[in-house]
């Protein structure tokens, strides 16, 4: 119960929602960017201090900066707890370096009704600080609801073709995976006994009275296909193509790299080390799912693809397969590589949104057949994608590869022929992105490219443009080459939440 | 007798336990009084007199929540004072000072008399708040027969229109069948309960505890003309909620009856119906048997069809009326909950509640939106509220927000509670139905919502918007609906003393 004017945690997840609320009131419009500044640079600040102090930190039941604050709902077991550990650490700065860069990229955007999108984005940016840093499992859901309706509300107003459409898709299935998953929290919640939302206690009073078998498979169930459909888990994953490819880049950026992790995040930290028993029914059901649907079937989608953001968005969906299979193997390893994978595939999926963004103001248009030749153009912006394309196919040097090669380390323990399926799709990824460089920059130009591109040609990426994209790419290369930063917290939390190596190997 | 009565109660000075109701009273009497004494220009402050009056109740009310009386009965049993009546009194209090401001925006536009209505207003709340604490069947159905005659004359009240006048009647037939199946469950109550030949007959068979008494005698709960009565009062009481199979009245009425009054029907009404459900529930727990099952059906049944039915609605108070059944079918969730989790109890309250705050920002815009034909609001009069006028779209959104359960609102926070009741009750069945009624819901939520903001007026909707006057927001109206929408999203955040209220139980 430590109570000090300063905590990181509180501070990060406050500043941006009191930016928003100030805009809200009716700031004026200079005043409202300014600060907007200040919304989501704070938290980025505050998410680097916070990693650097973590280790050698004080800990308390294995979270640091730990804090508790009630709202009136102590009575019922609820209390808004901040901590953070090896899990949620990484995601946590991950959500604060999206959010700058989206930010940023927001405000240089020059987006129509700019004020009301940088308060929604700011109040997106509030949630996804606030999922990560929450130890409590009902404000973990709270925020991340906080941070999915402005979602629905940038893609509806501010999105590209079949807006409405992919705005009301994207509501629907996301408010049913979130409606699943509340009923397996609330589940846990009342099956488990404990008078606790708080996952400190939770834990600890599941570990001295666990939950009967059957129980633990209904929970995880629920709560797998509740997260499932919230981390687009095939067949559940239409939402996310339609849905990425109408949003509007920083809320593409913000959601695809951050807040889709939620699921996976609540698979991990929640469901999978309080609910051994579950884990062990489902574990081939969704390595299946997530390696024949995920990772093939959507793969060869991705590979059709002409729209290019279109192309990310699946691609997104299928790099969740590789997530999905880590969660299916059940060991520290496998969830260590997940949270690897997570922090990288955010980074480089905002990345790519972003540059294909940039490369539709330069050309008008998305689909890919109409652009080529771009990189004499813009060499820059070429440099970036090729890039950020490197990173998401997981070539070594970038944050993408450590995420896939613990993962089909741990998948090769699970199982060998699921590993040998999933590396298949380190090729077929190969294959889409690096066609889609081809495609966008090299090669001749088109002539309906030259017809855009007459009156006014593309220029190189600005400045404004550069930075969130030297942010995302900067952090990529930091943790492909030197992992550990992020690494030691996070085998601490894991070696005491999943079974030992050898156990896991045994099963 | 009666000198008895009043000799007690003067002795004890009973009347101090309904100040309230009896406060509201002498405000309708005086709102009539000043419209004959004032002169013509000066009558457009009455409503004003009205609000102002309420207002100093609401604070009378809140000061002296913890009164003396709490917890014990007072006129001869007739009434009984509990924590749940004080918090429903405050409700039904708030409810009618809204009533109140939304009909000062709302009967300007349409030439019919102005004081009656808020007289009207005011009798039905007193009757309301007195139905939340009766303890008797007289006392229950005097009070809820001022609310439904006062209602009667409330959805006819724009005279000049076919709907209003069509929904009248509708309901007027709809109430008189309802009020007639209460009476004969409780003339079968009373006869069953009386019966010196039955073990456990009591001498009060109309008053609560001794009907409590008789039914939780020997198997009494089982006898066939108890369990018909039990029921039958259940129908009763589940017109007024608009629970399943007694909803049909409703998307008509919702249409025809002036948009406040479709309010005070949508909020007033059904708490009403909730607060006796409680009380009931008591009275009838040996019956439990019998009514856990019934009220389990009831609840799916009107998840389902309110949802379902809300879909296909292009006339927005249709569209709430049916959205507003499905909120019964929650609640009801929660109320079959609190037979055996206390905490359900709390979890309604705060339910309706946040329905209440949500449903009166929504009403609140529509008083605003609609035009000189009350019954005609269609959602493609919405398209582009977000450009016309920014503050009713952004309240809109919170209000339609708050409804369809979408955090961190105030209506997430009570379907919140009310699941957590139903789980630890273990209905898990109802619980997988209320799922997928938020599901459906979302759609025809997000429709208006995506009409007011993602829509722009067609061809058409150019037309009404030329021929209805600009939109303009009062400063009264503009408080009372930030403070709506603000409330709603505080409550999500900071539950404070409610979410204490909840936890408690």
């Amino acid at each position: 119960m430590i109570h000090s004017l300063y905590d990181p945690l509180l501070l990060s997840i406050a500043v941006p929602l009191a930016v928003a609320v100030a805009i809200a009131f009716g700031l004026p419009k200079r005043w409202s960017v300014r600060l907007a500044y200040v919304g989501f640079a704070a938290p980025a600040l505050l998410a680097l201090c916070v990693w650097t102090r973590y280790a050698g930190g004080p800990q308390d039941h294995g979270y640091a900066f730990l804090t508790h604050y009630n709202t009136g709902l102590s009575g019922l077991g609820i209390t808004l707890t901040l901590g953070l550990n090896g899990i949620s650490l990484p995601l946590f700065v991950l959500a604060s370096l999206v959010g700058l860069a989206a930010g940023l990229y927001a405000i240089q955007s020059g987006a129509e009704r700019l004020k009301i999108y940088l308060m929604l984005l700011l109040v997106m940016q509030a949630g996804l600080m606030g999922v990560f840093a929450s130890v409590d499992i009902f404000f973990f859901y709270f925020f991340h609801e906080l941070a999915l309706i402005p979602t629905f509300i940038m893609v509806g107003v501010w999105g590209g073709r079949d807006r409405t459409y992919a705005a009301m898709k994207l509501t629907i299935y996301l408010t049913l995976g979130a409606m699943l998953s509340l009923v397996g929290l609330i589940a846990l919640y009342v099956k488990s006994g404990a008078t606790s939302f708080d996952l400190i206690t939770l834990r600890d009073y599941l570990a001295a009275h666990p939950l009967g078998e059957t129980v633990q498979k209904n929970i995880f169930g629920l709560l797998m296909f509740g997260f499932g459909i919230l981390v687009s888990l095939w067949p559940l994953h239409t939402w996310a193509p339609l849905g990425y490819g109408a949003a509007p880049s920083s809320a593409a950026m913000l959601h695809a790299g951050v807040l889709k992790k939620f699921g996976l995040y609540g698979l991990i930290q929640i469901a999978l080390p309080l609910l051994p028993a579950g884990v062990g029914h489902w574990s081939h059901p969704l390595a299946l799912l997530a390696v024949v649907g995920n990772v093939l079937v959507i793969g060869l989608i991705t590979m059709a693809q002409r729209d290019l953001k279109q192309m990310i968005g699946y691609s997104s969906v299928m790099h969740m397969g590789y997530a999905f299979l880590g969660v299916a193997c059940f060991s520290a390893l496998g969830a260590g590589g997940v949270v690897l994978l997570m922090v990288a595939h955010g980074l480089s999926v905002a990345l790519l949104f972003l540059l294909a963004t940039s490369i539709h103001h330069r050309t008008h248009t998305f689909d890919m057949d109409e652009i080529g030749g771009l990189a004499q153009k813009t060499p820059v912006l070429a440099a970036f994608f090729v890039a950020a394309t490197l990173a998401s196919i997981g070539l070594p040097g970038f944050a993408n590869f450590w995420g896939e090669l613990t993962i089909f380390i741990a998948l090769w323990h699970f199982s060998p022929l699921y590993a040998t399926l999933a590396v298949i799709g380190v090729v077929i990824s190969a294959i889409y992105g690096l066609r889609a460089v081809a495609r966008v920059f090299f090669g001749p130009s088109t002539e309906a490219l030259s017809q855009v591109t007459v009156a006014n040609p593309p220029a190189d990426l600005r400045w404004s443009e550069k930075i969130p994209a030297l942010i995302l790419l900067a952090a990529l290369l930091f943790i492909g080459f030197w992992p550990k930063s992020l690494s030691t917290p996070l085998n601490a939390t894991l070696a005491a939440a999943y079974p030992a190596p050898a156990q896991a190997a045994a099963k | 007798m009666t000198t008895d009565l009043l000799q007690q109660a003067a002795a004890s000075n009973q009347w101090a336990a309904i100040f309230p109701e009896l406060s509201l009273g002498c405000l309708a009497l005086l709102l009539l009084g000043l419209e004959m004494v004032l002169p013509k220009d000066n009558q457009r402050q009455i409503p004003l007199v009205a609000l102002v009056g309420q207002a100093g109740i609401l604070v009378g009310l809140l000061i002296n929540f913890y009164t003396a009386t709490l917890d014990t009965e007072t006129f001869n049993s007739l009434l009984r004072h509990t924590h749940q009546g004080q918090v429903m009194r405050v409700f039904f209090l708030v409810a009618s000072l809204l009533v109140t401001m939304l009909g000062m925006i709302s009967l300007p536009k349409q030439k019919v008399p102005r004081v009656e209505f808020y007289h009207i207003v005011l009798v039905i709340s007193a009757a309301m708040m007195l139905l939340a604490q009766s303890n008797h069947f007289v006392m229950l159905f005097v009070a809820l027969e001022t609310v439904t005659v006062g209602f009667y004359i409330l959805v006819s009240y724009f005279r000049t229109s076919p709907f209003s006048l069509e929904a009248g009647l509708k309901y007027l037939v709809m109430g008189a069948l309802s009020s007639g199946l209460l009476l004969f469950g409780i003339a079968l109550l009373y006869g069953v309960a009386g019966n010196p030949a039955l073990p456990g007959h009591t001498a009060e068979p109309m008053g609560f505890s001794g009907l409590h008494s008789f039914l939780a005698t020997g198997a009494n709960a089982h006898h066939f003309l108890a369990a018909s009565g039990v029921l039958l009062v259940l129908a009763g009481i589940a017109f007024k909620i608009g629970a399943f199979p007694f909803q049909i009245w409703i998307p008509d009425v919702y249409q025809g009856a002036p948009t406040p009054v479709t309010a005070f029907l949508a909020v007033g009404s059904k708490a009403a119906g909730f607060a006796v459900l409680f009380n009931l529930l008591q009275v009838f727990s040996p019956c439990s048997w019998l009514l856990v099952p019934v009220i389990t059906v009831m609840a799916a049944a009107t998840i389902l069809f309110g949802n379902f039915a809300a879909l296909t609605q292009h006339n927005v108070k249709r569209l709430l009326g049916l959205s507003g059944v499905s909120h019964a079918g929650f609640l009801l969730l929660g109320v079959v909950a609190s037979v055996t989790v206390p905490m359900a109890v709390g979890a309604v309250h705060f339910y309706l509640f946040a329905y209440l705050l949500a449903s009166f920002a929504v009403f609140g815009v529509m008083a605003h939106v609609a035009g000189a034909n009350d019954a005609d609001q269609e959602l493609d009069h919405y398209a582009g509220l977000a450009k016309t006028n920014p503050f009713l779209a952004a309240v809109l959104v919170i209000g339609l927000g708050s409804l369809a359960g979408i955090p961190p609102l105030a209506g997430f926070m009570g379907k919140l509670f009310i699941f957590v009741a139903a789980f630890k009750a273990g209905h898990y069945g109802l619980l997988g139905v209320a799922i997928v009624g938020v599901v459906v819901s979302i759609y025809y939520y997000f429709g208006w919502i995506k009409a007011a903001f993602f829509e722009t007026p067609t061809a058409s909707g150019d037309e009404c918007q030329a021929s209805r006057p600009q939109i303009s927001v009062g400063l009264v109206a503009r408080v009372v609906l930030t403070l709506l929408a603000m409330a709603t999203v505080v409550l999500g955040f900071y539950q404070g003393p409610l979410g204490v209220w909840v936890a408690l139980r």
